[in-house]
């Protein structure tokens, strides 16, 4: 029931001097360059800078010094983590070009952890949207049918843990945008509690709900990951100042006594074939000791509508910073006010527009009261039916989204139905709470089904211990295939 | 409680000029139907009656972070700089501001 460490037995023969991390570094970069051009899951790939990096671990084994517990694990960074000299677009033209004057703290951690990083990868512009074709620089293919979309907003990074070209990488979840994209292709992928891993130096979506996680191909994975980056961070005034959760450590010790609750609401609006994976990965708790039992939190329904009023308010604010005057582009005009008009409606791409005017519409005097102030307390209403389940149950379990991978194009022309992909991720980050994607087998259409499990604030270990049971149970999902060479 | 009217063109029209963006005549088209869409989606949360319900605006609140008050190393000037548009004297450089009204 253990589950599977790849990075660390990577990282472990990186330490002990069994393989240098230059020739670790080589053979994943070989297979971004032969399989990228299908799926396009970078927007930059920092080749040189990556082998600088794997020098400098080597070197250090060579010293007798220990890199840490990433030594020479390479690890792919959504393109909203700021990177210092590297350029760091969000997907957008606004920011295309910019290199920032200093790194996010989980680049900083990641660099101390030994980590190599390779690359920033490909996501919906400023991380809106559910499928990666919001991004200025074009869409990002789903490795196990690149006629699909791999999910989003972090469907490059997800995109790149699924094709193999990394074993770890970190994207950042708002309404879903980590456990929506690793559904969808087929690996494990975390929203951590709010607070607990340092937003310094990750551009601002929706700030009350933005949270960066990890991407990995298991969950022990994921968990190493996790213990890397959170913890506190005085640069983050919202990081919060308590010990974090270790998780790594209580991964194999099973789900025996446990109370699982099996969430309703998230199964009546999901395909067949995704319910019966989320029943079949319940069945499997129960055979591993677990208490399993049908649980409702009817306000988690709400989410959906409250998030859309709540995220784009949040949005529009922190969007007002791109106005073409301290960084990224200048579209020039002859006044300042000009300037930044013809600056944004340049930069900014459809579904960026869009919400910043419903932000700035719900933000607006007379309707402030009626849909901003009513989704906070929504948001309220939704916190307290999830204690209440959680006085029933220690963990909720049920699908990561309603269906499989759609094709690119398919929902591109209309956002309520693009929205709705994320309704089963949004309530989890309204709450603060944390929730991982763990793959469960596949639907009637051979993609990969996700199922998720939530938890109370700080609950990592307990989610990701059974997230390990279902791992263990899952049935094998078939590696990706992609044909070398060829560009979709 | 009931939601408030439908969203119109004019509306739309007028919230783009407050964030600061151009739309052309399709594009003003287009933005109407989807928001008003996304609105009405959102009519199930504005017709509750939540009276009594407190807001909630950071699920993990924490307040008065503060930290020590010492002079510690700020970016680097010349390196923030490097990434503007335009710069003059160590300043950011914009076009005419005043003159016209926005």
């Amino acid at each position: 029931m253990t589950s599977p460490r790849p990075s660390t037995f990577l990282a472990n023969a990186v330490r002990s001097g069994a393989r240098s991390a230059v020739d670790v570094l080589e053979e994943h970069l070989a297979l971004i360059e032969s399989g990228d051009g299908q799926v396009h899951a970078f927007n930059l790939v920092t080749a040189d800078l990556a082998r600088q990096q794997a020098i400098a671990v080597d070197r250090t084994v060579h010293a007798g010094e220990d890199p840490g517990p990433l030594a020479g694990v390479p690890v792919a960074l959504k393109d909203n983590l700021c990177t210092r000299g590297v350029p760091t677009t969000c997907s957008s033209r606004i920011l295309e070009g910019w290199r920032p004057p200093y790194d996010a703290t989980v680049v900083d951690r990641l660099h101390r952890a030994g980590a190599v990083m390779v690359g920033k990868t490909n996501m919906d512009e400023f991380a809106m949207g559910s499928s990666t074709e919001s991004s200025a620089f074009g869409p990002t293919r789903n490795p196990h049918d690149t006629s699909r979309v791999p999910g989003g907003s972090s469907g490059g990074s997800a995109a790149a843990v699924a094709a193999g070209f990394v074993p770890l990488a970190l994207g950042s979840d708002t309404g879903g945008s980590i456990r929506q994209p690793a559904a969808l292709c087929g690996v494990v992928g975390m929203k951590p509690t709010y607070g607990t891993v340092s937003r310094y130096g990750l551009v601002a979506f929706a700030s009350s709900l933005d949270q960066i996680g990890p991407l990995a191909t298991t969950v022990a994975d994921a968990a190493l990951l996790f213990d890397v980056i959170g913890g506190h961070d005085p640069c983050d005034s919202t990081s919060l100042n308590r010990p974090t959760p270790r998780v790594l450590s209580v991964l194999d010790d099973g789900v025996a006594g446990l109370a699982v609750g099996l969430l309703t609401e998230f199964l009546d609006g999901a395909d067949p074939d995704v319910v019966a994976r989320t029943r079949e990965a319940a069945r499997a708790l129960a055979a591993a000791g677990a208490r399993v039992e049908e649980v409702s939190v009817p306000e988690v329904s709400l989410g959906l509508s409250a998030y859309y009023l709540i995220a784009p308010g949040e949005a529009s604010s922190n969007l007002a910073r791109y106005d073409g005057v301290r960084y990224g582009l200048r579209v020039d005009a002859a006044d300042t006010v000009a300037m930044n008009r013809a600056t944004r409606s340049a930069g900014f791409g459809a579904e960026v527009k869009r919400r910043i005017m419903l932000g700035t519409y719900v933000l607006s005097a007379g309707y402030m009261d009626a849909y901003y102030n009513q989704a906070l307390r929504v948001r309220t209403k939704i916190i307290e039916g999830f204690a209440s389940a959680y006085r029933r149950c220690d963990v909720l379990l049920g699908p990561t989204t309603p269906t499989t991978a759609f094709p690119v194009g398919a929902k591109t022309g209309d956002p309520l139905t693009m929205y709705l992909s994320d309704v089963c991720t949004i309530p989890t980050n309204l709450a603060g709470h944390p929730a991982v994607s763990v793959p469960f087998g596949t639907g009637d259409d051979g993609l990969p089904v996700g199922v998720q499990l939530l938890g109370p604030a700080l609950s990592e270990g307990t989610i990701l211990k059974v997230a390990a049971v279902v791992e263990a149970a899952a049935p094998p999902l078939a590696p990706p295939v992609l044909a070398v060479g060829d560009r979709v | 409680m009931t939601g408030p009217e439908r969203l119109t063109r004019d509306e739309v029209a007028h919230v783009a000029d407050l964030a600061r963006l151009e739309l052309t005549e399709d594009e003003l088209e287009l933005f109407t139907g989807q928001l008003a869409e996304v609105l009405d989606h959102a009519a199930d949360v504005a017709s509750l009656d939540l009276t009594g319900v407190a807001p909630t605006a950071h699920a993990m609140a924490v307040s008065n972070v503060l930290r020590p008050d010492e002079v510690r190393p700020a970016l680097d000037r010349d390196e923030v700089l490097g990434q503007a548009p335009s710069v003059e004297d160590h300043r950011f450089r914009v076009p005419r501001l005043l003159g016209d009204a926005p």
